[in-house]
């Protein structure tokens, strides 16, 4: 598919002297690199079925994932609830299904605000250095010197009460430094090829240079540890969920779905009220972290371990 | 002050259109701990030299002479340490980068590495536009229409102007960079050993068009190269640097046929040459070149030297005009 327009295009100039030559660019040929890579493609079919089946819940499900039916506590599954009811009486599928859409969310939201820190601050670091990048690098170094966790329980702790808002600033704000020191590094290596000085020769403006010149040229890096930090994310709110510093009750979320699991009476009885979800979230970062590979091995074909 | 000014005074009647005045680009070496200056490399070590309009100034000197240094420094991709830098007539040494902006349009470099010089994310058409759509208001198919007229200009296909830098040879991708150079109609063209990574059936190629721009629009060069053969075959007048400063600076004539510095002479000796019958003898210099940041005292070139005597170590030899518009800076020819 990728080829064939090529192919015509250079028998073109024989046929019509006015045919201009499409050229390979470097993200097509990295795009290409990709679609080879049959693991990555096929968890980029997976993890599109996930993200169909989350947003399309309603179809599936007819059941209020969030409304109690003290009724149908932990009842066993039946045609009316294929994965039976939690502790609460609630419908366990529109959880596992309406709980996807929460973690996935958490995860994407918090990965574009992360990106959207650490390539700003990465940025000006690499690019200017000197006092700036001194400044923000020792503000990494401190971020960096928090425990996460403690951090997260402190924050949850003087909240009272978390929304999925208040988790992603939680999220973002703590792990931005990883994605800066990584934007930095590639700026400084960057910073030293010519045709860097020959945009300043030509007089580019500093924020056309970066957006022209380095970003793209940074790409690679950004997607695939954007990527590989959305996986993370996931695991982490299912982590914080879990502990019960996350998603609050009665919002559904994949990781307060296993904390269900913590009672050993479903543990051993019910496995359908914790297998799904956790299932979903294997899958789900499985997929994201083969995406992030082949991510890399197309953007940097010399990382190839082949 | 140097003997070099008081010549410059005389000779103002000359059209310059870049002056280097004492020019001075250390780099700090950082050590200890704290990161304190513990020493300076001296790339580029007072520095005074005049570009004449519509001339081709030739700049030789092994590697770690400083030349490349001295090229981003004159065109202030690089801050010099000290001195000043004339565009002319007016003095770009302490311009801010927006004060810059209206002189980058004159002033354009073509760097070594064609590999490295052209961004492999751009096609080779927003490559060319790009200095157009920074520094002019031209409209996008005005911008289109120039790329195309440049394409044809430095013998490039404009078929194959939605390429990318990767498709092409280094042969062409140095046309690439040139026609870039050009889209603003520069004065000046710093060419940083534009040809030195190319094959040599290319090189003449490559030499050939840029004198053939050079004619056409009325350009100026400072060609930096470390091979004299190639020096030989642009310039009008020849610099020979050593260690961060001019050992010589003479009419191509002048330099080839009568080489003053002993530098020079070691230098030329060593060009291969064809004529059979007339073989010069190589002088092989001694030691590799002194480390930049701790120059020999007096005479940079002194410990390889042949010729050295016990001023050399004192004494740092100023340039001295010997012949009309020759100058070398060596102890030999003072009267």
């Amino acid at each position: 598919m990728e080829l064939k327009p090529q192919e015509t295009t250079s028998t073109g100039p024989e046929l019509n002297k006015n045919t201009v030559e499409k050229g390979m660019s470097p993200h097509r040929i990295a795009l290409k690199r990709f679609m080879k890579n049959k693991l990555a493609v096929a968890s980029v079919v997976i993890l599109l079925i996930i993200i169909i089946a989350v947003l399309c819940a309603p179809l599936f499900t007819d059941h209020n994932p969030t409304k109690s039916n003290l009724t149908m506590i932990e009842r066993s599954p039946s045609a009316e609830h294929p994965l039976g009811n939690d502790s609460s009486g609630r419908d366990n599928l529109a959880r596992l299904l309406y709980g996807g859409r929460i973690s996935l969310i958490v995860g994407f939201s918090a990965m574009v605000f992360t990106l959207v820190i650490g390539v700003t601050l990465g940025s000006i670091a690499g690019y200017y250095g000197g006092k700036v990048d001194a400044i923000i690098m020792r503000a990494t170094d401190l971020m960096l010197m928090l425990p996460f966790l403690v951090l997260c329980l402190t924050v949850v702790a003087i909240l009272e009460k978390v929304t999925v808002g208040i988790l992603v600033m939680i999220i973002a704000f703590t792990s931005w430094p990883n994605l800066t020191r990584i934007i930095r590094g590639t700026f400084l290596t960057l910073r030293e090829q010519e045709f860097i000085l020959g945009a300043k020769a030509i007089g580019v403006s500093d924020i056309r240079i970066i957006f022209k010149h380095f970003i793209p040229n940074a790409i690679g890096p950004i997607v695939v540890n954007a990527t590989l930090m959305m996986a993370t994310y996931i695991i982490v709110e299912s982590a914080l969920s879990f502990i019960g510093f996350g998603i609050p009750q009665p919002t559904p979320s994949w990781g307060n779905m296993i904390s269900e699991a913590q009672s050993i009476r479903i543990l051993r009885n019910s496995p359908e009220a914790w297998i799904p979800p956790g299932l979903a979230i294997l899958m789900t970062v499985l997929c994201i972290n083969f995406i992030g590979d082949g991510l890399r091995d197309a953007f940097d074909p010399k990382s190839n371990r082949r | 002050m140097s003997v070099i000014e008081k010549e410059l005074k005389i000779e103002t009647k000359n059209d310059f259109i870049v002056e280097a005045k004492n020019l001075k680009k250390y780099f700090p070496i950082k050590g200890g701990v704290l990161k304190r200056t513990v020493g300076h490399v001296k790339a580029v070590d007072d520095i005074t030299l005049s570009i004449i309009r519509g001339e081709t100034l030739g700049v030789v000197g092994e590697s770690g002479s400083g030349k490349s240094t001295l090229g981003r420094v004159i065109l202030r991709l690089m801050e010099p340490t000290e001195g000043q830098i004339l565009f002319e007539n007016e003095d770009i040494s302490r311009l801010s980068n927006r004060q810059l902006r209206p002189f980058r349009k004159d002033m354009q470099i073509v760097f070594q590495d064609p590999f490295a010089s052209l961004n492999p994310k751009m096609n080779v058409q927003e490559l060319i536009e790009e200095p157009l759509l920074v520094q002019t208001s031209l409209n996008k198919n005005e911008r289109r229409e120039k790329a195309i007229s440049l394409l044809e200009k430095v013998g490039l296909r404009p078929d194959s102007r939605l390429k990318y830098p990767h498709e092409f040879s280094g042969g062409q991708r140095q046309r690439i960079s040139i026609a870039r150079a050009l889209a603003l109609n520069p004065k000046f063209i710093i060419c940083d050993e534009p040809v030195s990574a190319l094959d040599v059936s290319i090189q003449a190629q490559v030499l050939n068009l840029m004198a053939d721009l050079q004619d056409e629009f009325n350009l100026t060069y400072l060609f930096i190269a470390h091979d004299l053969s190639v020096v030989k075959h642009i310039s009008d007048r020849v610099a020979v640097m050593y260690l961060g400063r001019i050992a010589e600076i003479a009419p191509k004539k002048n330099l080839y046929e009568t080489p003053l510095h002993p530098y020079t002479e070691a230098l030329l000796s060593a060009v291969p040459s064809t004529d059979v019958l007339n073989k010069r003898e190589k002088i092989i210099l001694k030691g590799d070149l002194p480390s930049p940041s701790n120059p020999p005292s007096g005479c940079a070139f002194r410990t390889r030297c042949p010729k050295a005597h016990e001023r050399c170590a004192l004494e740092r030899p100023e340039l001295i005009n010997v012949s009309e518009g020759h100058y070398v800076a060596c102890h030999l020819y003072e009267q």
